[in-house]
């Protein structure tokens, strides 16, 4: 009767779709967050739904799991994506040379590309820098962060996943042996402390992974990286703009709602729950912003703000791949019932949940395959009109 | 250096089965920091406890809506600056018409079921919103470019209404917008709803939807071009046109 019961810890990105995963493989589900959906770097992350064009010269194993995936989240999740494209686009000589590597990169990974001329650009994007040399088009898309979000969410309540927001984790319950059991919680709403006991705890912290490690006396190599990204009041193209060239600081302009958001910049930060803005990265933002999209010095900023990229690995910033790791801590440190997701980007979400699923599922003898490739969500607003208590098993 | 202001937070704080009360905090803030930041500071620095919602921090998911000083506000893009000066003290507040979950965060489920009710558009052609581009300078095949719509379902315009503060069977504003969105011709279904004793008709043309709305929607001009919209399809279906 009892399935095997796994925590996750943290309602990002990673979290959700986790949740969402192990729903469906036959998992009772609890997501515990300190605050609530997205509230960390999920909500914050610029929006881009790469295709994998920004990491094709030099980071080919993510470039290729942004290609799949991106082709995934369009068809399970449209209802928070804006499917139009991206241009890449060299305004100088530098840029014009990184042309042959990426065409060859994205060949090489998959990535569906098209050269245009720069007039042809200019007729999708009036507004691009009108000095620009070359133009490709790759199928880039931007999303709702808190709305994608929502709809893992949605799909895993509805198949009987249970979301306990405003519940930081205080502590992980122990065994004696030092093996995981589960999780202490502070229920900030009803200011009550409870403890919630589980088969498997799944830690989707994210930048913050090294705290819950810690509580289990181990470290998590994950580097807190923030960035900063500055939205301005006009909506001046309807796809994303990206510099072609190695990634760099404030090369990727977006479109969200009526705005262009332009970002980011990479730093690294110890304490990463509140990380102020400095005015030089916000005026880096408007330089560099403005070169792909001149009119963006026409335009005024209407939010700005930092998000935390959870960075894993070796080497620092730019440097270090953009790709996500599984720890299960049985192997890394002999502590069973913990294992650690981290790493990854947005749009690798639904493949980051895969493998944890597929780690989690072969401790706890689980045979059910993945599922989320083909499972279309659930609308983001089930997540508020669906209640822990309505369960519908499938 | 960036400007410090000192400002005194009054926070609206609520626990399960507890009385409601204000606690004050005294921060150090850049005035060009936005209410949020300043929200997230209290919780950062001060104190563990507060509970308030918030994702994106530059209104595109509509998490953060709170009273300041008792206008409702998008507090991720209200600079400090533009609701208060150095050493004053800023009232922040739930929403109204929202069952309160804890401090600063309101259960808008209700808003949600209704914006399902509706069929409320999330994504768009981008041929069909309402943005600065005249429809003209639009080509025909750009209609299969999409947007997301400007509606953030944010909660606003539900907290600043008079009259869903008397009913919650009241529509509101968000669904009435989000069914002048789509148009009583091209979804006749809708008719029924929005004609209904809690659709446009119980709106009483107060103007504090579109007066707090952080995203361009217009809910009240969107109720008055709803009502023609109702009026006409009746017509039609009187005179079988």
């Amino acid at each position: 009767m009892s399935k095997p019961h796994v925590i996750i810890i943290g309602a990002g990105f990673t979290g959700v779709a986790t949740a969402h995963d192990l729903a469906l493989r036959g998992c009772q589900v609890t997501v515990v967050e300190r605050g609530d959906i997205c509230n960390g770097t999920s909500g914050r992350t610029h929006g881009l739904l790469h295709s994998g064009g920004r990491y094709a010269v030099k980071d080919k194993e993510s470039a290729i799991e942004c290609i799949e995936e991106n082709q995934i989240l369009r068809r399970i999740v449209p209802q928070v994506i804006e499917p139009n494209g991206g241009l890449f686009i060299a305004l100088d000589d530098s840029d014009l040379s990184y042309a042959e590597q990426f065409i060859a990169g994205c060949e090489e990974c998959g990535i569906p590309l098209e050269e245009l001329t720069p007039q042809q650009a200019l007729t999708l994007e009036p507004n691009l820098n009108p000095r620009l040399l070359a133009a490709f088009l790759i199928p880039d898309a931007t999303f709702d962060p808190l709305r994608l979000a929502l709809a893992f969410a949605a799909t895993a309540r509805h198949n009987g996943a249970q979301f306990r927001t405003y519940a930081e984790v205080e502590t992980l319950l122990m065994d004696g042996q030092g093996n995981v059991t589960g999780v202490r919680i502070l229920d900030r709403a009803a200011n009550r402390h409870e403890d919630l006991h589980a088969d498997m705890v799944v830690n989707a912290t994210g930048a913050w992974a090294g705290q819950i490690t810690a509580m289990a006396g181990l470290d998590a190599p994950v580097h807190p990286t923030p960035g900063i990204m500055v939205a301005y009041d006009q909506r001046l193209v309807q796809r994303a703009v990206n510099r072609l060239n190695e990634p760099g600081d404030g090369d990727i302009v977006l479109p969200q709602r009526r705005m262009v958001v332009v970002g980011t910049t990479s730093f690294t930060a110890e304490n990463v729950d509140y990380i102020p803005v400095t005015e030089d990265q916000v005026q880096l933002m408007l330089e560099r912003g403005s070169e792909l999209i001149p009119a963006i010095r026409n335009a005024r900023p209407r939010g700005i703000y930092m998000a935390t990229r959870p960075l894993v690995g070796s080497g620092s910033g730019r440097s270090m791949a953009r790709t996500f790791k599984c720890f299960d801590h049985k192997e890394t440190h002999n502590i069973e019932g913990l294992v650690t997701i981290t790493g990854g980007k947005a749009t690798t979400m639904r493949a980051m949940a895969e493998k944890t699923a597929d780690v989690v599922c072969a401790k706890l003898g689980i045979q059910t395959p993945c599922t989320t490739r083909e499972t279309p969500l659930l609308s983001y607003r089930q997540y508020y009109t669906l209640s822990n208590q309505e369960k519908h098993y499938a | 250096m960036p400007e410090q202001w000192t400002l005194t937070l009054r926070l609206y704080r609520q626990k399960a089965n507890e009385a409601p009360r204000y606690d004050t905090f005294t921060l150090q803030v850049n005035p060009d920091e936005y209410v949020l930041d300043a929200v997230e500071r209290v919780w950062a620095f001060h104190d563990r406890s507060l509970c308030f919602r918030h994702a994106c921090h530059h209104s595109t998911c509509g998490a953060c809506g709170m009273r300041v000083n008792g206008v409702e506000k998008l507090t991720c893009i209200t600079p400090l600056r533009a609701v208060t000066q150095n050493g004053a003290v800023l009232t922040i507040e739930p929403l109204r018409n929202f069952p309160i979950v804890s401090d600063l965060v309101v259960d808008m489920g209700d808003l949600y079921r209704k914006m399902e009710r509706v069929n409320a558009r999330a994504v768009l052609p981008v041929t069909e919103a309402e943005i600065e581009h005249p429809a003209s300078t639009w080509n025909p095949e750009d209609a299969q470019y999409l947007r997301l719509s400007d509606c953030l379902e944010c909660g606003l315009c539900i907290s600043a209404c008079p009259v869903a503060a008397t009913t919650a069977a009241y529509l509101g504003p968000a669904p009435l917008a989000a069914i002048q969105d789509q148009g009583m011709r091209r979804h006749p279904e809708l008719l029924p709803l929005a004609d209904s004793e809690d659709g446009v008709w119980r709106c009483h043309s107060a103007f504090e939807c579109t007066a707090v709305c952080p995203s361009f929607v217009d809910p009240a001009r969107r109720i008055m071009d709803l009502r023609r919209q109702v009026v006409g399809a009746k017509l039609r279906q009187v005179f079988g046109k």
